[in-house]
């Protein structure tokens, strides 16, 4: 298997993830508004009453970034799983390509999709007020920390939706989703929460990644010292699902 | 060179405590139409996909084209065609993107891969599909174009997984028609069908499976000969005369068919007329009136309890699996 081979297929299974959303631009669309509206919803209608120090939308973006690429966990998972369940699956298997191009050409889109939400996300923030005062190479440096948070994201949503391969277990996973969404510190500071709570929100790997993009953006409740933890999190879930899920892929037959 | 285009010695595979395959031994000859014939649940959709390197089996030899399922899957998948059972498409995309994409993932290059789509939309009909996705093609549509997804790089051995299950007359035809017309390319066919008339249409052997294992194994014709070419069915007014009217009918006693719940006997026939003249007469004779009295070809039932020694229970749940 020659290495062009391997680009040139997860190249086309990529192509395969765009060429859907040219035909479903709505739902390409959908995705990306429903962030916003979070966004919008909880700087507006919730955020009132939060005790954090400054500025509360300051605080609250960098927050819904991260939760945004936490959620992103669903989505993989949803369009794993309904492949998993299509026929076409088989005729993949069943041809001379790159065993993992498939699962490539999966996180190749999703990662797309997450950047350009991402920016979105951050276009609308400065709409609301929002600023990032840490300068261009910390403000780059924290939407590299987001992506890498969703790389990983990416890899458990693909290993789930192997493991389960079923449309009523994404369901699941979609509802336990929230809680360790909102069990972080997107929204609130965990020296609000009472103390059982707030230890598990300190260690929640999603609370690791807000915190570091809020010093990165200069933005109230970083600290500095959380910076490598938002780096070392996801790189061992990585560590853990990627080889995982690939194997699991390769095993599909069994 | 292994002159076998599909070789299988002794195939197991294991789901649980079932066995999906026990043992089955399977020889395909290159350039030949080989039929596996059997009911829901015989094997013969593990077969294929273990023969497509879908599933792995447990033991035994299988090599495809000269090389192991199992050690050179590559190499197998390289010169293999599938047609499953439900459609191997991408159903968002059209024709012509999924030709291409699977095309490009055959590594022939961007420009041979739409050359080649086009050549097949072509040929099975579908150039006027345009960008239509394929959710929207009508059955016979999508069966034509799954069928040219797994002629893309023409190959050696082309699986076809009950090809026409679903299909009206029409796309049947149309699916029977392709098939032939490859077959002149020197491409080996394995095709598995519930249907008689398919392989018999279709195959030059036929292996008829049955819980896992090849149970009987032939031409079609000689298989037919095993299993009685014609029947005659009866059904008898009274039932209390049904006993009696059994041992009138031209066949030996133990080959008649007691269904009592219709009222029916059923029995093997050498020769199609003389056997309904001399039925007719001899229940005449013995004043026994018949509401009908019927010829017909053996049904694939018959087929599959004659080469299986189905036992009553068997004969029972495959009928109603049969009437369903």
């Amino acid at each position: 298997m020659s290495a062009a081979y391997v680009v040139s297929d997860c190249w086309t299974m990529t192509r395969r993830e765009l060429a859907h959303w040219a035909r479903q631009p709505v739902q390409v669309l959908v995705g990306l508004v429903f962030p916003v509206m979070m966004l919008l919803m909880f700087g507006y209608l919730v955020g009132g009453g939060r005790s954090v120090e400054g500025d509360y939308v300051d605080f609250l973006v960098p927050g819904m970034l991260t939760l945004t690429m936490v959620f992103g966990l669903e989505g993989t998972m949803t369009a794993v799983t309904q492949d998993l369940n299509k026929g076409v699956i088989d005729r993949f298997r069943s041809m001379p390509m790159t065993d993992g191009a498939v699962l490539v050409g999966r996180s190749a889109a999703d990662m797309l999709q997450s950047t350009v939400g991402l920016l979105v996300m951050v276009g609308v923030g400065y709409a609301i007020g929002w600023r990032a005062n840490g300068g261009l190479g910390s403000t780059l440096g924290a939407l590299g920390l987001l992506l890498l948070l969703r790389f990983a994201m990416l890899w458990i949503g693909i290993f789930l939706a192997l493991v389960a391969g079923r449309a009523e277990l994404v369901q699941a996973v979609q509802i336990l989703v929230w809680p360790i969404g909102f069990l972080s510190n997107a929204f609130a500071s965990p020296d609000s929460m009472p103390g059982w709570l707030g230890t598990f929100v300190e260690w929640n790997p999603m609370s690791a990644t807000a915190t570091a993009v809020r010093e990165l953006f200069g933005n109230p409740g970083g600290e500095p010292g959380q910076i490598w933890a938002a780096v070392v999190w996801p790189v061992v879930l990585l560590v853990l699902f990627f080889p995982l899920a690939v194997r699991r892929f390769g095993r599909l037959g069994k | 060179m292994n002159r076998d285009a599909i070789l299988v010695e002794g195939a197991r595979k294991r789901y649980g405590e079932k066995d999906a395959l026990a043992g089955l031994d399977l020889t395909v000859g290159r350039g030949t139409v080989h039929g596996l014939l059997g009911p829901n649940g015989a094997g013969k959709t593990t077969t294929v996909r273990i023969l497509a390197t879908l599933l792995r089996h447990d033991e035994g030899v299988v090599r495809v084209a000269g090389h192991d399922v199992r050690t050179e899957a590559r190499e197998v998948r390289r010169r293999i065609g599938l047609l499953g059972q439900h459609a191997a498409l991408d159903e968002e995309l059209g024709g012509r993107q999924n030709l291409e994409m699977f095309g490009r993932l055959h590594h022939l290059g961007a420009r041979r891969a739409g050359i080649r789509a086009d050549e097949l939309l072509e040929r099975f009909g579908l150039a006027d599909t345009g960008r239509k996705p394929v959710k929207q093609f009508s059955g016979g549509m999508r069966r034509r174009l799954d069928l040219a997804a797994s002629l893309i790089t023409e190959p050696e051995v082309l699986f076809l997984d009950e090809p026409t299950t679903g299909l009206d007359p029409r796309g049947r035809g149309e699916v029977w028609e392709s098939v032939r017309s490859l077959v002149g390319g020197g491409t080996t066919v394995l095709l598995t069908t519930q249907y008689l008339e398919e392989a018999d249409q279709l195959a030059d052997r036929i292996s008829v499976v049955d819980q896992g294992r090849v149970v009987a194994d032939g031409t079609a014709d000689e298989l037919k000969a095993r299993v009685g070419v014609d029947r005659i069915d009866v059904v008898v007014r009274d039932a209390a005369r049904l006993e009696e009217a059994a041992g009138l009918l031209p066949a030996a006693r133990a080959e008649v068919g007691v269904d009592v719940d219709r009222r029916r006997l059923s029995a093997p026939v050498a020769d199609r007329m003389a056997s309904l003249t001399a039925t007719v007469r001899a229940l005449g004779e013995a004043g026994i009136e018949a509401e009908d009295i019927a010829l017909r070809r053996p049904t694939l039932d018959e087929v599959f309890l004659h080469l299986t020694d189905g036992e009553p229970g068997r004969d029972a749940s495959r009928r109603k699996e049969v009437a369903a």
